[in-house]
């Protein structure tokens, strides 16, 4: 790197600054979400604390399937998920009269759990999605991994020592201690931002790089999904009424056939003469995504077609695509991706901090930096609250409530934005500790509402802890260094 | 870019950097979706196994001409360089024509 020459550095140096600062915000939405993700079924069974029976898989979609036929009308397709070694529910996406939910249905009633709500599934989509309509949260996801990619590629060039940077850390001193946290949090687990990154673009290239594609396939999308998964049955509706065939039979079928467990089931068509169900295995063994699936007459119950995914390129593919779901991940691995995703949610939030720091020490801010300063103040504590508040809600809302998970979705929003208005109207030096000792308290409360003692819980008084002492910490006033400014001004 | 205070409030510079931020954002898009559409119809294999690794490339082909656009030595190198590529990956795509 020293061969380097200076004015590059100084070039990789800007670009890594602008890009970070023009999309740290939203990236830093988009990795705390995924950070959260990564244990998006534990936080399900957290969030859902009455609904325990298990079954077998094969059970348990049974008896969603028998749900849905009776409690949905002009469903166009039912996507389950079979309950697995980490979650006892079936998780299900449908459309009926039109609008589309999500629930969690009981493995043994096939009803929706008592305790309606998302789940982990909000955070999962709010990774991708960012509550925006499509494709806009997903256009908007895409640009912001590209100025991310960018961010770390140039964040490294400029960086003059990788390896003494495992080991600097200078408390206290302003400046350098934010920008030796920001080096510390970045380099230590390099290879993981640039992987999940890269993976992460992967996820969604058919919307941001379809180019490879349309080049080879021109429109015709249709072609494109079929010998992407052969194994998929596609049939027109034949608007023929037809009660669904069992379908624990050709799920048994299905295991047999294709090995592993069962992962995912989409029933297209159900109750027509034309229904298909196709399942795929489980990629919970294995890196690769969709490694086969199966396809079934709905109405008969008879296999139409079958693929075992062989082809060295799509799985490649599938292997990148898998590295980012990390499905496959056993316990320890998981905690790594958290850790990982945590590292990189504040590498983003340390940067954005940083640029004001580093501006305040030199000169008094300009108007547009103490804007942002205070869109700091109110975006950086005020997202965590949000997420705290939504596993708040779970707690507090009660059953029965009608649009009762759309209901702790509007309070994570409601929250994040209250955090963002505060941020706006009051000085950093208040809503900074104000914010982040609102999120401990409701961490705390969150976690200790219920008394159910699980890990989660755990996790979320020890991040209450950790908060609350970085909110008393903010409260004492910061040390400047005042000669420096007076030779600034 | 790392000028002096004075070049920096200019309008040469505001022009320098405007034109290398539209060539390392739109141009390096473009310049990767040429790479993509090219490498999908070159590399011999089906069509459906040539659309992945064309895909994957083109990710890391999109950041690399955005680093070029800063560290070319003046805009209009920048540019040319974008422009150059984007032109050779359009040909190589058209003369390799869509499968049948």
């Amino acid at each position: 790197m020293s061969a380097l020459r200076e004015g590059a550095r100084q070039v990789m140096a800007w670009l890594h600054g602008w890009t970070g600062l023009l999309l740290g915000w939203v990236l830093f939405v988009m990795c705390l979400a995924g950070t959260l993700s990564v244990f998006k079924p534990e936080i399900g069974q957290w969030m859902r604390p009455e609904t325990r029976a298990t079954a077998d898989p094969a059970d348990a979609v049974q008896a969603a399937t028998d749900w849905l036929a009776t409690n949905t009308r002009g469903s166009t397709g039912w996507y389950l998920t079979a309950p697995s070694a980490r979650t006892n529910t079936v998780e299900a996406a449908y459309d009926s009269d039109g609008s589309f939910v999500y629930r969690a249905l009981d493995p043994v009633r096939g009803a929706p759990a008592p305790r309606e709500t998302l789940g982990g599934e909000f955070f999962y989509r709010l990774h991708f999605e960012l509550e925006l309509p499509y494709p806009w949260g997903r256009l908007l996801a895409s640009i912001a991994a590209m100025a991310m990619l960018v961010a770390l590629i140039t964040g490294i060039i400029a960086h003059r020592r990788i390896f003494k940077d495992y080991f600097t850390f200078r408390p206290a001193k302003g400046q350098r201690s934010w920008l030796d946290g920001h080096n510390a949090l970045g380099v230590l687990a390099t290879p993981f931002h640039l992987m999940i990154t890269f993976t992460g673009l992967v996820t969604l290239a058919s919307l941001n790089m379809p180019w490879a594609i349309s080049a080879t396939y021109g429109k015709d999308l249709a072609a494109v999904y079929h010998d992407l998964a052969p194994g998929v049955a596609e049939r027109a509706r034949a608007n023929v009424p037809v009660p669904l065939a069992p379908i624990a039979p050709m799920l048994r079928e299905a295991q047999r056939r294709l090995g592993g467990t069962i992962g995912r089931v989409y029933v297209i068509n159900p109750g027509d003469r034309a229904a298909v169900v196709t399942i795929f295995r489980s990629d919970a063994d294995q890196i690769g995504f969709t490694p086969a699936e199966i396809s079934f007459d709905g109405a008969t119950g008879r296999p139409l077609r079958a693929w075992r995914e062989n082809r060295g390129a799509i799985q490649t593919y599938n292997v990148v695509y898998g590295l980012h779901m990390a499905r496959f991940a056993s316990i320890a691995t998981r905690w790594l991706y958290f850790l990982g995703g945590a590292m990189l949610t504040l590498a983003i939030a340390t940067g954005l901090v940083l640029w004001i720091v580093k501006r305040r020490e030199r000169a008094p801010l300009s108007l547009g930096n103490r804007v942002l300063e205070r869109l700091n103040a109110g975006v950086l504590p005020g997202v965590p609250l949000g997420c705290a508040a939504y596993l708040l809600a779970n707690r507090l809302l009660p059953l029965g409530l009608t649009g009762r998970a759309e209901l702790e979705v509007s309070t994570a929003l409601w929250a994040a934005a209250a955090a963002v208005a505060m941020g706006a109207a009051l000085p950093p030096r208040w809503s900074w500790p104000l914010l982040t000792g609102a999120t401990a308290l409701a961490c705390a409360l969150a976690a200790l509402i219920g008394l159910s003692i699980s890990v989660m819980s755990v996790v979320l008084l020890a991040v209450a802890a950790a908060l609350a002492l970085l909110a008393a910490k903010q409260l004492r006033p910061p040390k400047r260094a005042p000669e420096r400014r007076r030779r600034a001004a | 870019m790392a000028g002096t205070a004075r070049a920096r409030a200019g309008w040469r510079y505001r022009v320098n950097v405007t034109a290398r931020a539209v060539a390392g954002t739109i141009g390096a898009y473009a310049v990767a979706a040429l790479f993509a559409a090219a490498m999908a119809r070159l590399l011999p294999m089906p069509r459906v196994e040539a659309i992945m690794p064309a895909t994957l490339l083109a990710f890391l082909v999109g950041p690399a001409v955005t680093l070029w656009a800063f560290l070319a030595r003046g805009p209009w190198r920048a540019w040319a360089g974008v422009v150059l590529l984007a032109a050779l990956f359009a040909a190589i795509g058209w003369a390799a024509g869509a499968p049948t």
